[in-house]
């Protein structure tokens, strides 16, 4: 491509076409109800016009190479061609354009996650004719849905599974992080789940280090586990993080978590997408619930020109089937403008999106079946935000107090207890009709008055707010009406 | 001990009016009100058993709470769970449950744990005390 767009002959060689001409810019498509729609945000370089710009993204994203083979006389090349059919200049912003490209159902293999971002998301983005290239949203076609089993569980199941309803589920990572032998670490875990959370958590980078090997852990764990039923009568899971080197060490973690008893695995999405989707194969056969780290997602979701929109990265993980997935909390420490993480928890928990580009939603999207996962929201969030938790994201969602729990003045039980009294007082006045958005500080306060824990947590952490901008912001804002 | 199973095990004890808030929510929801009754609760006990048939198009909680009176007059003594169902085709499933009485004494579990013969493993299981007795005389003041 060096001598492709560097000039003002930008296809001065023989041989090489402009893309547009090579067909992959189609105004006149009329994309099929059985095609993939990709709608990218595109920073073409000088010079590039957004159309050629377009084209280009279709062609390296599908069947193009740099300059015309005659091999492609051999194909139906036009089944093949991914088409850009649509460009729009994006509101506010001169230099950006939205480019809508159709792929054919043909282009990818079925139940294959990694097949279909090898195409969509593998070459592109080092293009040299693009200054930066954000993958926004992909409309996914029923017909290839059909292609995935999804979840190995989904809400309703899992709910089931833990005999818990009408209620955000609650959970913590055990902290410090890193360092605690496998004793220390079930000690956590006891005193988190004995003092009232549902869930506990190995952290991402928990997997068999030196200061604790995970066959340690996982014993400790379950007993911790078990110990925490026995004292509440209620079922307990902690997330065994059976992230690993190798595929044979996974199954060997996932093996002895089943044999010991656990209810709930975990993995990191560091994995790639085939490791995650042989271990999602595994829990749907073994009846294992499945939670998602999304450690690295970060590092290609957050900028706003370029790599991926994190709804994406939503919809390929419903697809290859997880039950949770960590997807933003809004109000913690952690990147997420308000609306647009309730847009990724719409992608995760309904049967039909509707586009709505407030949210950052460009497509409906039907989930044909395809069970629904839980988000979880996790990172600097604690009991006294739960108003605005349980208003933003309704029951169906994990919260993590990971700090807010263990950073407890008056213990890790107290924590966890803390968390669950302004969680149930929260969810008794909505249902009661009050509106908890405004009367949430007071309903917090008078449920403190017969729980010193909550009364601590309040006093502790009620002023702590992480107030920063977003990096990732929506382009549509929302029109006030009247 | 207290059995912390349910949505607000964590709060005081509902009083009947709270009990009728709770219940007034799933019908508002459109959701089927049914009422259940255990003397064995364990964590693994998925049936408990069920007082009637669930309440499905009811118009306000006076049915539902007349029902949960009767079964509250019953047994006394006994666990009673008020849940709320959701037919709807994404769910099918139960959107709301909590305990809504409870015995006065709670003993608890006992947890059991039997070493495997390898690799420090164990084997657990969790029984409430009071399933040693037989079903209806386990919880007597």
């Amino acid at each position: 491509m060096a001598t492709g767009y560097a000039g003002k002959g930008k296809y001065s060689k023989a041989g090489v076409l402009e893309y547009k001409q090579m067909g992959y810019w189609d105004p006149d498509y009329e994309p099929k109800d059985t095609d993939t729609i990709a709608l990218f945000r595109v920073t073409p370089q000088p010079g590039v016009e957004p159309e050629e710009a377009a084209a280009a993204v279709a062609g390296e994203s599908s069947t193009a190479t740099w300059t015309v083979v005659w091999t492609d006389r051999l194909t139906y090349l036009d089944r093949y061609r991914a088409k850009a059919f649509r460009v729009e200049p994006v509101p506010g912003n001169p230099e950006q354009y939205f480019a809508w490209i159709a792929y054919d159902l043909a282009l990818f293999e079925e139940g294959s996650i990694a097949n279909m971002t090898s195409s969509i998301i593998g070459n592109v983005f080092g293009f040299k004719a693009l200054k930066a290239l954000r993958l926004e949203d992909l409309r996914i076609p029923v017909a290839y849905l059909k292609t995935f089993k999804g979840a190995p569980h989904g809400i309703p199941v899992e709910r089931d599974m833990l005999n818990k309803y009408g209620r955000p589920l609650l959970g913590a990572t055990v902290k410090p992080k890193l360092g605690l032998s496998g004793r220390n670490y079930g000690r956590v875990v006891y005193e988190a789940l004995a003092g009232g959370l549902d869930f506990t958590k190995d952290d991402e980078n928990i997997n068999s280090q030196p200061f604790m090997r995970w066959r340690d852990r996982f014993l400790y764990a379950q007993e911790a586990v078990m110990k925490a039923e026995q004292v509440t009568g209620e079922r307990k899971g902690h997330y065994m993080n059976v992230t690993a080197a190798t595929m044979e060490d996974v199954y060997e973690r996932l093996e002895f978590a089943k044999e010991i008893g656990s209810i709930i695995v975990m993995v990191d999405l560091t994995m790639g997408y085939t490791a995650l989707q042989s271990v999602s194969n595994w829990c749907h056969k073994n009846g294992m619930i499945l939670h998602l780290h999304r450690a690295s997602h970060a590092t290609f979701t957050r900028q706003k020109n370029h790599g991926i929109n994190f709804r994406v990265l939503a919809k390929w993980m419903r697809m290859l089937g997880v039950d949770h997935i960590h997807a933003g909390t809004a109000v913690g420490k952690l990147e997420g403008d308000p609306n647009l993480v309730r847009g990724y928890y719409d992608i995760l928990r309904e049967q039909y999106v509707k586009a709505d580009p407030v949210k950052g939603i460009y497509f409906d999207q039907d989930w044909a079946y395809l069970p629904a996962v839980m988000p979880v929201a996790s990172g600097g969030i604690h009991a006294g935000q739960m108003h605005l938790l349980l208003s933003l994201f309704g029951d169906d969602v994990v919260l993590q107090f990971g700090g807010g729990t263990i950073g407890h003045p008056m213990g890790i039980q107290a924590g966890a207890t803390a968390n669950r009294v302004a969680l149930e007082a929260m969810v008794k006045a909505r249902n009661e009709g009050r509106d908890i958005l405004a009367e949430g500080p007071e309903i917090l306060k008078k449920a403190a008055q017969h729980s010193p824990a909550l009364a601590a947590a309040l006093d502790t952490w009620g002023s702590v707010t992480f107030d920063f901008a977003s990096t990732d912001t929506p382009d549509v804002l929302p029109t006030p009406t009247s | 001990m207290r059995i912390t199973q349910g949505t607000f095990s964590y709060l005081p004890d509902l009083a009947d009016e709270e009990i009728r808030g709770q219940i007034e929510y799933i019908i508002k929801n459109g959701w089927a009100v049914s009422i259940e009754y255990t003397d064995d609760p364990s964590p693994y006990n998925v049936y408990w058993n069920m007082w009637g048939l669930p309440m499905f198009d009811l118009e306000d909680a006076a049915a539902a709470m007349y029902e949960f009176q009767k079964c509250r007059e019953a047994f006394p003594n006994h666990y009673i769970k008020i849940n709320g169902y959701d037919p709807s085709p994404m769910w099918q499933a139960q959107r709301v449950s909590f305990i809504a009485h409870r015995p006065k004494k709670e003993p608890g579990f006992r947890l059991h744990r039997q070493l495997w013969s390898d690799g420090r493993r164990l084997k657990y299981t969790l029984e409430p005390y009071v399933t040693m007795r037989l079903e209806g005389e386990r919880y007597q003041e």
